[in-house]
């Protein structure tokens, strides 16, 4: 049961990943490999953040905004300094990594919410039980459960105005056709920049959350994020079966969480951890594969019933 | 209105590949003209256009617009003063957004984009009643994804969205090339219609003998990256297309324009 709302839990910060990812590969169309820096890069900074005794929250916005400006060094090396778009995910995220040692002073550092005030802090102590449904679970999980699911609606419920915005609607017809949106009067790189800022904030904020919940930051926890975000949303599509971006938003946060449990279900089962990445990066793989499979079958499957 | 001064560009310079595609364009447009602009391919007409446009800087000369030295302009800013339709009916329209959103987004040409609603109150009303005046019975289709309307439909669309905000030039790129017969008489019949209405300004580059002779109130014929022929007034008010074709075979004796040339003229029009 514990191992059920822990994933839960999970599952729902590591949604603003998820957000993330679908701001720039959906609604930009712009494939950003920053992701894996910018979620240590949120975690680093709100532990070094939280451990110099700020506060809790003003910690995990500074994990937001340090997000944000990870974003804009690669939308401007994209865009102003004409690298390939890959490639400037690519030196960013990789430059973030000496920036994050520096941030964290260590490659990692402990966060115990008993010694350092962090949002935890907030959800008494872990000792506390309480009965659910005849299970005793920590009254601490239960309320840091509650508290991440409003939290996630409320975010991506300002999302979906945003998208409704002017500027949210500008965004969304550069990632549909830039031309357009040049003819109309809007710098499209700016554009772009500010839907990386926007994308990385928000994975870095999912970062800064994630440390204060598991109780430390570490330098190496953002590998293989961007293929995790991109696994909840494929896995949030398809649930979901639209493109409205209302659904899309949904669906991310559904694709998040369960594939959470199913990481957490295969890791009880007796899964390698160190297997954990190669079988994320194959489901991925045959996410993306499969619905062009199978249409190539069907149609074969047609031709011949007709022959 | 508009003027363009000296105007040369050269793409791919000093490979193998240069084409040399404005050689010291000198234009002048007053307000409220009607411009047709025609010549063969590879003649500079629709670079001619593109230039106005933004899409890429002059390597020499001047552009300027209603008041505005332009020259150094980015095609985003250029937006403010210029309505634009493309040749593939694609371009002009993002096609996951819907008819409204795609209009809402035209709406604000020109000015900066905050965190306002894009669809203000009034809005839907207005737009509505706009896209029923164009006569494509689109009017009820507002909430429609714009990629799911055939080529016309987006085309005339894009027409639309380009005349929303009076625009100061109208640039009109071939924008009935890709149509079917039928859709882009439709188009066309809109296109006078709009420009008519609003007295609009307007540069079109056309393929179509028929639309440059009895369209428009003036007619510029590029070749080899200048303006080589420019009728208007009375003369083009009674131009008819074998007029036109006269006029080839005067520019191609005069040598301005060589054989192949003529030959890749008079197969495209005749």
């Amino acid at each position: 049961m514990i191992l059920l709302l822990g994933s839960l839990t999970m599952g729902l910060i590591l949604s603003l990943l998820a957000f993330g990812v679908l701001v720039t590969f959906r609604v930009l169309a712009f494939r950003d490999l920053t992701v894996d820096g910018s979620v240590a890069l949120g975690g680093a900074v709100a532990a070094a953040l939280l451990v110099r005794g700020t506060h809790p929250l003003v910690a995990t916005a500074g994990a937001f905004v340090a997000g944000a400006l990870a974003g804009t060094v690669t939308g401007v090396l994209h865009t102003r300094c004409k690298i390939n778009g890959l490639l400037a995910g690519i030196l960013v995220m990789t430059a973030l990594y000496s920036v994050n040692l520096h941030v964290l002073s260590k490659s990692n550092v402990p966060l115990d919410p008993e010694a350092i005030p962090t949002l935890m802090s907030y959800a008494g102590s872990a000792s506390q039980m309480t009965d659910l449904f005849g299970w005793e679970v920590p009254t601490r999980e239960l309320i840091v459960l509650v508290a991440a699911a409003i939290g996630v609606a409320m975010v991506g419920f300002a999302l979906h105005c945003f998208f409704q915005t002017q500027w949210g609607l500008a965004l969304r017809a550069t990632g549909d056709n830039d031309q357009v949106i040049r003819a109309l009067g809007a710098d499209v790189g700016w554009m772009q920049t500010g839907g990386l800022a926007l994308s990385n904030g928000l994975i870095a904020l999912g970062g800064g959350l994630v440390v204060q919940y598991q109780g430390f930051a570490d330098v190496q926890m953002g590998i293989g994020m961007v293929v995790w975000g991109l696994a909840s949303v494929i896995i949030g599509d398809s649930l979901v079966g639209t493109k409205q971006l209302g659904w899309l938003l949904c669906g991310a946060v559904m694709g998040s969480v369960l594939f959470r449990l199913m990481v957490a279900l295969a890791l009880r089962g007796g899964l390698n951890p160190n297997d954990l990445k190669l079988v994320t990066a194959t489901f991925v793989f045959v996410a993306l594969v499969l619905p062009d499979v199978w249409k190539w079958w069907m149609s074969r499957r047609a031709v011949r019933n007709v022959a | 209105m508009l003027e363009l001064k000296n105007a040369y560009k050269t793409f791919y310079a000093g490979t193998a590949n240069e084409v040399r595609a404005l050689r010291g364009v000198d234009l002048r447009i007053a307000e409220g003209e009607f411009v047709i602009v025609i010549g063969t391919n590879g003649s500079g007409k629709s670079t001619l256009l593109n230039a106005v446009a933004g899409t890429f800087y002059l390597d020499d000369g001047e552009i300027s617009l209603a008041e505005h030295d332009v020259t150094a302009w980015p095609e985003h800013r250029r937006a403010q003063l210029i309505g634009r339709v493309f040749q593939n009916p694609f371009h002009g329209t993002a096609p996951s957004l819907t008819i409204l959103e795609n209009l809402v987004l035209a709406l604000r040409r020109g000015q900066s984009r905050g965190l306002g609603w894009a669809i203000p109150k009034d809005a839907r009303d207005q737009l509505r009643e706009r896209v029923r005046l164009m006569g494509l019975n689109l009017e009820d289709r507002l909430d429609t994804p714009i990629g799911s309307l055939s080529g016309g439909q987006r085309q005339s669309l894009t027409l639309l969205m380009a005349t929303l905000v009076q625009p100061k030039l109208l640039l009109l790129d071939e924008h009935t090339a890709a149509l079917d017969p039928k859709s882009a008489d439709q188009v066309i019949r809109l296109t006078e219609r709009v420009i008519k209405q609003d007295r609009l300004t307007t540069m079109m580059v056309t393929h179509s003998m028929q639309q440059a002779a009895h369209l428009g109130d003036r007619l510029v014929m590029m070749s080899g990256g200048q303006v080589v022929c420019d009728i208007r007034g009375d003369e083009k008010k009674h131009l008819r297309p074998e007029d036109l074709l006269a006029r080839f075979e005067e520019i191609r004796r005069s040598d301005l324009l060589d054989e192949s040339a003529a030959e890749m003229l008079a197969e495209m029009y005749v």
